[in-house]
C-alpha cells in the first residue's frame, strides 16, 4: 500500500488531487474484486451442481447401494429402481451417433479443407454452423415426424429383411419396424453432433503447415494419402479432442432422444426398439415422480450421467489444451 | 505392376474423395430438409391469431400468445443475470488474473459448463430454488437459463479481451488512466463488438432450451406474467403438443417450432455478421 505521501507525490507529478488519486485507487479495488467474485461464481455453480447432485441422490444411493448400477428394474409403484437400462441406452445411441458421426463429419472436413472450392468455403462453413445453432427441440419435433415414419417405412424394413439370414447381425435388427427406438435416437444425435465435431476437425487441420503438405504432394502423393498420412497424424490429438467433444454433446443430450426413444426401461438385443437413456428418463419423469425414492432415484442418474460427461470433457478439454500449448510452443 | 499400384492408388483416392463429397453434400442436403419441413409444416400456422390469443385446449382455436410473452421474459431474465457476471468473470481473467491459477482452473471449469448437459442444470436449480419455494416458477428458469448464457459469455469475453493488444492497455496507463478506466473505456471499447457476438450466441443458445426450463418454469396454459408462478414458453408447448394425439395441437408445435428456428438463426446470422464487420475494420 502506498503510504500517504507517496500519495500526495504522485498526485502532484499528475497535477491531480489527493482524493482523487484515492478514488481511483479505490475504484480500482472495486472493479477487481466484483470480477474476482464473478469469476468464483463459475466455480460455486459447477460446485453447486455437483453438490446438489450427491445431496439430492443420496437417499437412493442409501437405499440401493452400488446395485442400482446393474439393475434392470424401473417400478415406481414398489419403488424398484435401477440404472441399467437408462445407461445402456444413453452408452449405445451415443455410440451409433459416434459410428456415423465421426466418419462423416471427418468427410466433410476434409472437403471443406482440401476439395473445396474457395468460393464454396464460407457458404459451406456457415451452414454446418447453422446446423450446430438448431436448438435441440427442433431436432426432436423433426425426428418424431419426418425422420422417425421415413425410417419405419423405407429403411427399418429392408434391414430387418436384410439381415434376418446373418447370425448375430439378426438379432441386432430384429423385430418390428416400431419408427421410433435406440437407432432413431442415435441417427439424429449423429446429425447433432456433426457441426460439433466438423468444426473442431476443420479448424485443426487448417494448423497444418502448408510446406508439410505440399512436400507430400509434391512426392506424388494422393489427396487421400496426404490427409492419411500429413494431415490426420499432425492433427490427431485435435481430431480426438473434438470427438470426445462431440461425444459429450450426444451423451448429454437430452429433448431431441426423448422425443425419438420411446422411454421404454429395458434392454432390448435389437436396435430398432424402443429404449431410453439417462437424460429422457430424467426429462419424461422427474416433474411427475411422486415419493422420495423416485425422485432421489432421477437425481442418482443424473449424477451418473454428470460424472460419465465430466470424464469425457474433461479429457476432450485436455487433449485440445495440450495442442494448444503444443502449437504455442 | 507398377501402372496397377497407381490404378489402385487413384481408385482408392477417387473413392474417398467422392465419399467426401458426399458427407459434406449430405449435410447441406439434411439442414435443407430441416428448415424445408419447418417452413412447410409452421408457415401455413402462422396467422394474427399465433399473436393474438393464448395456447388452446384440444380442439378449440387458440394461438401462442403467452407462450411467445413467456419465451421473452424468460430469455431476458435469463441474459440479464447471466450476462454482467460473465462479462466480470470474463475481465477478471483477461485484465486482472491474467495466469493467475484461478483463472486456468476457472477456464477449465467455464468449459466443462459450456459443454455439460443442461438437464443437469435444471435439476440444480430445481434443487436450490423450486424445492424451498414449494412451487414452479420463471423466476427458477430465469436463473437456469443464466446459468446456461455464463460460460457463453465469460467464454467470448475474455478471449476478445485478450484479442485487445498492450499497447493500447500502457498507452492509457502512460497518460495516468487508472486500471479500471483502462478496463472501461480502452479494453471494453475495442472488445466490444466481438462481446456483443458473443452475448448474441448466448441468447441463441437459450432461446430453444428445453431440458432446463422442464421442471423450473414448468409450463402455463393461460397468459401470465407473474415471475413467482409457472410461465408459459415455446419450447415447452413444442414439447407438450408435439406430443400430443392432437391434430392441431401439433400444428401449433410446429408454428412455434419455426417461430423458435427463426429467432435462432437471425440471432446467429447477426452475431457473424457483427464479427464478419469487426475483422474487416481490423
Amino acid at each position: 500500500m502506498n503510504t500517504n505521501a507517496q500519495v500526495a507525490q504522485y498526485a502532484s507529478f499528475a497535477e491531480i488531487s489527493p482524493a482523487a488519486l484515492r478514488r481511483h485507487g479505490a475504484w480500482d479495488a472495486v472493479l477487481r474484486n466484483a470480477t474476482r467474485s464473478a469469476a468464483l461464481t463459475v466455480l460455486i455453480v459447477l460446485g453447486g451442481v455437483i453438490v446438489a447432485l450427491v445431496n439430492g441422490s443420496l437417499p437412493a444411493l442409501r437405499h440401493y447401494g452400488l446395485g442400482f448400477l446393474t439393475s434392470t428394474a424401473w417400478n415406481p409403484v414398489t419403488e424398484k429402481f435401477g440404472a441399467l437400462p437408462a445407461v445402456y441406452g444413453t452408452v449405445v445411441t451415443s455410440l451409433i451417433a459416434m459410428l456415423i458421426g465421426i466418419p462423416v463429419s471427418l468427410g466433410v472436413a476434409i472437403f471443406i479443407t482440401e476439395l473445396c472450392p474457395v468460393w464454396l468455403k464460407r457458404p459451406i462453413g456457415t451452414a454446418i454452423e447453422l446446423l450446430a445453432g438448431i436448438p435441440s427441440i427442433i431436432y426432436g419435433i423433426w425426428g418424431l415426424f419426418v425422420l422417425a415414419p421415413f425410417l419405419q417405412r423405407d429403411v427399418q424394413p429392408l434391414l430387418i429383411s436384410a439381415f434376418a439370414p446373418v447370425p448375430l447381425l439378426s438379432h441386432l435388427f430384429a423385430g418390428p419396424p416400431y419408427g421410433i427406438g435406440v437407432l432413431t435416437a442415435g441417427i439424429i444425435l449423429s446429425i447433432m453432433v456433426l457441426p460439433y465435431i466438423t468444426s473442431v476437425t476443420r479448424d485443426v487441420f487448417e494448423t497444418v503447415p502448408a510446406v508439410l503438405k505440399e512436400s507430400a504432394y509434391g512426392l506424388g502423393c494422393t489427396t487421400w494419402e496426404v490427409v492419411r498420412n500429413v494431415v490426420l497424424p499432425y492433427t490427431r490429438v485435435g481430431v480426438i479432442g473434438g470427438i470426445m467433444l462431440g461425444l459429450g454433446r450426444a451423451l448429454g443430450e437430452t429433448m431431441a432422444v426423448t422425443f425419438v426413444i420411446g422411454n421404454a426401461h429395458k434392454i432390448a438385443s435389437s436396435i430398432l426398439a424402443p429404449g431410453t437413456t439417462i437424460s429422457a428418463t430424467i426429462a419424461n419423469e422427474f416433474s411427475e415422480a411422486e415419493g422420495d425414492l423416485y425422485t432421489s432415484s432421477l437425481i442418482l442418474l443424473g449424477l451418473i450421467l454428470f460424472v460419465i460427461t465430466f470424464i469425457v470433457l474433461a479429457a476432450a478439454r485436455y487433449l485440445l489444451l495440450r495442442l494448444e500449448t503444443q502449437a504455442k510452443a | 505392376m507398377d501402372k496397377l499400384i497407381y490404378r489402385r492408388r487413384h481408385a482408392v483416392n477417387g473413392v474417398i474423395m467422392v465419399l467426401a463429397w458426399a458427407a459434406a453434400i449430405s449435410g447441406l442436403v439434411i439442414l435443407a430438409l430441416i428448415l424445408g419441413t419447418l417452413v412447410y409444416e409452421g408457415f401455413s400456422g402462422i396467422s394474427l391469431k399465433v399473436f393474438t390469443q393464448m395456447t388452446p385446449a384440444p380442439g378449440s382455436d387458440g394461438g401462442l400468445l403467452n407462450a411467445i410473452v413467456g419465451s421473452l421474459l424468460l430469455t431476458g431474465l435469463g441474459t440479464a443475470i447471466g450476462t454482467p457476471i460473465g462479462i466480470l468473470a470474463g475481465t477478471y481473467m483477461a485484465e486482472f488474473g491474467r495466469n493467475t491459477k484461478l483463472t486456468q482452473v476457472v477456464r477449465f471449469i467455464n468449459d466443462i459448463l459450456l459443454s455439460a448437459p443442461s438437464i443437469l442444470i435444471g435439476l440444480f436449480v430445481y434443487d436450490v430454488m423450486v424445492l424451498p419455494m414449494h412451487h414452479f416458477s420463471a423466476w427458477a428458469g430465469g436463473v437456469a437459463l443464466a446459468l446456461l448464457v455464463l460460460p457463453v459469455v465469460v467464454r467470448t469475453t475474455e478471449n476478445m479481451l485478450l484479442l485487445v493488444p498492450d499497447s493500447l492497455r500502457e498507452a492509457a496507463s502512460a497518460i495516468g488512466s487508472p486500471r479500471w478506466i483502462v478496463i472501461m473505456r480502452v479494453a471494453y471499447r475495442a472488445a466490444r463488438t466481438g462481446m456483443i457476438t458473443g452475448v448474441l450466441l448466448a441468447v441463441a443458445r437459450i432461446t430453444g432450451e428445453t431440458a432446463p426450463l422442464l421442471f423450473t418454469a414448468f409450463n402455463e396454459q393461460f397468459m401470465s406474467t407473474n415471475m413467482n408462478g409457472p410461465m408459459a414458453n415455446l419450447p415447452m408447448v413444442i414439447f407438450q403438443f408435439a406430443n400430443s394425439p392432437y391434430a392441431d395441437w401439433q400444428k401449433l408445435a410446429w408454428t412455434a417450432a419455426l417461430l423458435i428456428t427463426m429467432a435462432v438463426l437471425a440471432l446467429n446470422i447477426g452475431a457473424r455478421t457483427l464479427s464478419a464487420s469487426r475483422s474487416r475494420e481490423s
